[in-house]
């Protein structure tokens, strides 16, 4: 049985599963290198795992740990991501960032800090002293002592990202399979056949980028894995666009052994978040919230900058690292089963992608495959939801605004439905749009969007009842 | 794409937002005669909140009968229009200026509105689940009141059918019946305080509706992956899991105060909305206030009527008749005061219906007291709780000469 929509005779060079941040760099770099290339989803739309919930920061890799695979992926991904951003409009705000001590213990250790981070190459890093750093920053509170300013960390939009990915993967020949989770296949010594509840695909290679299932996909299929996923999730709380004037620079903390700590950043959307925690859980299914932890992240981030005490929270999420025993990524090639593993990507996935992606493509080239490239591939260029961009609503003709704390256009939201890559579900049309997401989280526009979504894209069961 | 430049027009009094009070403001306006008034709305009709409550009571001091909201708030339309206001709808204003420009997005493009007279009038709205910092997952089907009815009276969709209602506000009950009107059955109403907010007979009402009322219960989270399947409660310890599959956040008003607090004029923490002084102008005066921008939460009646009144005001300083005091004074919450508006009063100008208004933040009884400096100028023994309205007319507080701030506050 060929999978139902691909139009293809299901024959791939490659199938990547998961549609993760990962998932769509991977598809992108294939598409473009010239493979025939299907990505398998098991959701309705991309991102529903931890690409869709993390800090949003374009890492330089400053304090990742020298010699790693991550580090090394980091660094491309970051300068591809500055290379493609403008001709896919995909927005960057340049914050940089300080990485503050607070107390004399740990400014001690800033200088490991700096020495690390020129080690690994990122040799704009500098330390700044109190002056500097209020100058800088005048609203930090007066316990800030003194700072390692990272210029080139900056704040990305976490969504349109790997939206852009896939979609330019699509313009460029590859598919893509939604509500597809991969539950069983077989390898005949030359191909794979995936089985999907839309249908089985045929691909030479399978490139498991299934995040937080990872392991368990490779001990599906392969029948064995080298590391286990050992979630660690990170709460975030959002703080109303009226938080904004109040911080520039990323806000990092000095790391600690397991975690890199609590941020304080700008979002590219105008508002200011605060988070993540570092919490072990067995379930993968769940990253809730919970009150305390939110209020206890609040009051830490007033007490860095006080301004911000009694500021209204406009949101609060949750994501789970898909990290694993080891330290580094987990990624390896299993040339005789022609599967390429692609695990815990934990906490740089966003930034490292498009390196993940040039590697595994690498790694794939070494095992004897060749391709022709497209002479001349095409850009899609995303839509901008960047606050600090030009936005739809500033252009004549959008019909209306249906969403007003984010200002959302009607325009917007009909583009998000329709095209290669349209949103399947709720939430896919909320991070395509922002509608929903300001500070009154859908008290006027609730209603009016699923109105015209209906029938549109998976509604929850009962949502879509008419009267 | 270029931006294109935005246009510019003017008018004599912008008002920003299509409620009933920005139509009342506007009525009144045209009434004193005044031209070019020009009333800026965002959504695709005015009339404001009362657009999508579908049930009664609205009207009855306006029109003397009971009306449902959109009736109510088409006749409030008609009226403005009968009287030769223009309404601007799908025009969102995005930022003010000082001294009375507002800038505005509609399908037709951007727009520099100059107005020698701003009034604004953006309403409330209710604190959702992420404000609350309630935790748990992130499932569909967490609603506010406002949105629950945006669902039912306007796109007629059912959003859910077994809610779960949080808080007993006067709103609260309006969700009850919005969700029987949809043929819903809410399950049960928690409130953290051992007593509903509203003075209504809402434990009758709530077990009259079959719904079981959690009194002292506190929202732990939300469970559901795809759409709310339960939600856990804490009652005196104790935790309980109640099946349903929505939410409904009710209350907890907040004024929609964006547009001042990204502008120049004054914003007060205390009632959340602008600083105003009594005859509803802000820190700039070319801008005014009203409604529930002002302070939440009243009904819509008030909320006319209080359109009507800075309406005249505005009509009185566009005619010279409205000077500013050399005297102002400003007013200090004590402990227990929520909130006072108007925050300044100025001293000699005070038309005889002018009130301050109060709210409290928790339970009191024992004198609300007022006082320059330490001397004492007007007291009342009060037993009151948070959400219900405290009047005094300013007429009763005779300042005395060289005070430039009143105390108010509330001793045992
Ligand atoms: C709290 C937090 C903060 C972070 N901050 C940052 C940051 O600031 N900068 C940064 O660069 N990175 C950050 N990250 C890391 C980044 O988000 C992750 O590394 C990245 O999202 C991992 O992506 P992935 O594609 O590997 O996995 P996932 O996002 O888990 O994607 C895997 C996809 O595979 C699908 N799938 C699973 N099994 C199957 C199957 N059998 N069949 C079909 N589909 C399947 C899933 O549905 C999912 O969509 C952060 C992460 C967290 C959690
Ligand atoms: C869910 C809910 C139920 C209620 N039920 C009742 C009830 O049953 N009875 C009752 O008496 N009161 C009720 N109220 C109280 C209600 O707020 C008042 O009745 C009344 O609507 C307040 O009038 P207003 O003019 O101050 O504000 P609103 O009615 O809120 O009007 C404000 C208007 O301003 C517009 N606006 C806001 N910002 C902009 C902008 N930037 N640009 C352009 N336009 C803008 C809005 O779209 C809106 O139309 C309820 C309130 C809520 C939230």
């Amino acid at each position: 049985m060929n999978a139902a929509g691909t139009g293809m005779d299901g024959l791939f060079d490659v199938a990547v599963v998961g549609g993760g941040v990962v998932g769509c760099a991977m598809a992108r770099r294939f598409a473009l290198e010239g493979a025939r290339t299907i990505l398998l989803e098991r959701s309705t739309d991309i991102l529903a795992g931890p690409s869709k919930a993390n800090s949003a920061l374009l890492h330089t890799g400053f304090d990742a740990t020298p010699g790693t695979l991550e580090l090394a992926c980091v660094r491309a991904g970051y300068a591809e991501y500055l290379e493609i951003r403008e001709r896919l409009n995909l927005p960057l705000l340049e914050t940089g960032a300080v990485l503050v001590a607070w107390t004399e213990e740990e400014a001690a250790k800033l200088d490991g800090i700096l020495a690390q981070a020129h080690a690994n190459g990122v040799t704009d890093v500098r330390r700044i002293g109190r002056d500097e750093l209020i100058a800088r920053e005048p609203h930090l509170a007066t316990a800030a002592r003194e700072a390692i300013l990272v210029p080139g960390e900056h704040v990305i939009d976490p969504w349109s990202a790997p939206l852009g990915y896939l979609h330019q993967a699509l313009e460029n020949g590859a598919q893509a399979l939604f509500s597809a989770p991969v539950e069983r296949g077989e390898f005949d010594g030359s191909r794979w056949r995936l089985d999907t509840p839309r249908g089985s695909v045929s691909a030479a290679l399978v490139i498991n980028c299934a995040g937080l299932w990872g392991d368990h996909l490779d001990q599906s299929l392969l029948g064995g894995t080298d590391f286990t996923i050992r979630p660690r999730k990170g709460q975030f709380a959002v703080f109303d666009k009226a938080a904004a004037p109040y911080l520039r620079s990323i806000l990092l903390p000095v790391p600690t052994e397991r975690t890199k700590g609590v941020v304080l950043a700008r979002t590219i959307f105008g508002n200011l978040l605060v988070g993540p925690t570092a919490e072990e859980q067995i379930d993968r299914e769940h990253p809730s919230t919970d009150g305390p932890t939110l209020a206890r992240l609040v009051e830490h981030a007033a007490r860095l900058v006080p301004m911000l005490a009694g500021m209204p929270v406009t949101a609060a999420y949750a994501g789970l690292r898909p990290a694993s025993e080891h330290k580094d990524y987990r990624i390896r090639a299993h040339a005789e089963r022609r599967w390429i593993t692609v695990g815990g990507i934990r906490s740089t996935g966003l930034t490292g992608a498009l390196g993940i992606a040039r590697h595994v493509w690498s790694l794939y080239e070494g095992l004897g495959s060749r391709h022709t490239a497209p002479a001349a591939p095409v850009w899609p260029r995303m839509p901008n939801i960047a606050e600090h961009l030009s936005r739809d609503f500033q252009q004549p003709g959008y019909g209306e605004i249906v969403c007003h704390c984010e200002l959302v256009t009607r325009r917007e939201i009909e583009a998000a439905l329709t095209g290669p890559l349209p949103a399947g579900d709720l939430g896919g049309l909320k991070r395509r749009t922002r509608a929903m997401m300001g500070r009154c989280q859908g008290f006027y526009c609730s209603a009016h969007v699923c109105a015209i979504a209906k029938g549109r894209i998976a509604m929850p069961d009962k949502l879509g009842e008419t009267l | 794409m270029m931006d294109p430049q935005p246009r510019s027009s003017s008018c004599r009094v912008a008002i920003v937002g299509g409620g009933p009070a920005g139509l009342g403001a506007a009525l009144a306006l045209r009434q004193r005669g005044i031209d070019r008034v020009v009333v800026i709305e965002r959504e695709a009709e005015a009339g404001g909140i009362p657009r999508h409550c579908g049930h009664p009571v609205f009207g009855w001091r306006e029109f003397g009968r009971v009306l449902s909201g959109p009736v109510y708030a088409r006749r409030l339309r008609d009226a403005a229009l009968a009287a030769g206001v223009e309404i601007r709808t799908r025009s969102s204003v995005t930022q003010l200026h000082p001294g009375g420009g507002v800038e505005l997005a509609s399908p037709a493009g951007l727009e520099q509105l100059a107005a020698e007279r701003v009034i604004l009038a953006t309403g409330v709205r209710e604190t959702p689940r992420s404000a609350r910092l309630v935790g748990g997952d992130r499932p569909w089907g967490v609603l506010t009141t406002g949105a629950l009815q945006s669902f039912v009276y306007l796109e007629r969709l059912r959003p859910f059918r077994r809610p779960v209602i949080v808080g007993t506000e006067l709103v609260s009950f309006s969700a009850i019946l919005t969700a029987r009107a949809a043929g819903m059955r809410p399950v049960a109403m928690i409130e953290e305080n051992g007593h509903t907010t509203a003075r209504w007979p809402s434990a009758w009402m709530a077990r009259a509706f079959g719904l079981r009322l959690y009194l002292g219960t506190r929202l732990v989270d939300i469970r559901g992956n795809g759409r709310v399947e339960a939600v856990n409660v804490e009652t005196g310890g104790k935790t309980a899991t109640i099946d349903c599959d929505g939410v409904i956040f009710t209350g907890r008003f907040l004024p929609a105060a964006e547009l001042v607090r990204s502008s120049p004029l004054r914003w007060d923490s205390g009632s959340g909305g602008p600083v105003i002084d009594q005859f509803g102008r802000c820190s700039d005066p070319a801008y005014f206030a009203a409604g529930n921008l002002l302070r939440a939460v009243e009904t819509a009646g008030w909320c006319h009527r209080e359109g009507r009144r800075v309406g005249g005001f505005v009509a009185d300083d566009l005619q010279d008749r409205l000077p500013r005091s050399p005297r102002r004074i400003e007013l200090e919450r004590g402990p227990g005061i929520k909130l006072i508006v108007p925050q300044a009063i100025e001293v000699g100008l005070t038309d005889p219906s002018a009130m301050l208004q109060l709210r409290v933040d928790r339970d009191l009884s024992g004198r609300l007291t007022i006082d320059a400096g330490g001397q004492r100028l007007w007291e009342r023994r009060l037993a009151t709780r948070p959400e219900r309205r405290i009047l005094i007319p300013l007429q009763a507080l005779s300042i005395p000469p060289g005070v430039d701030r009143l105390q108010v506050g509330f001793t045992p």
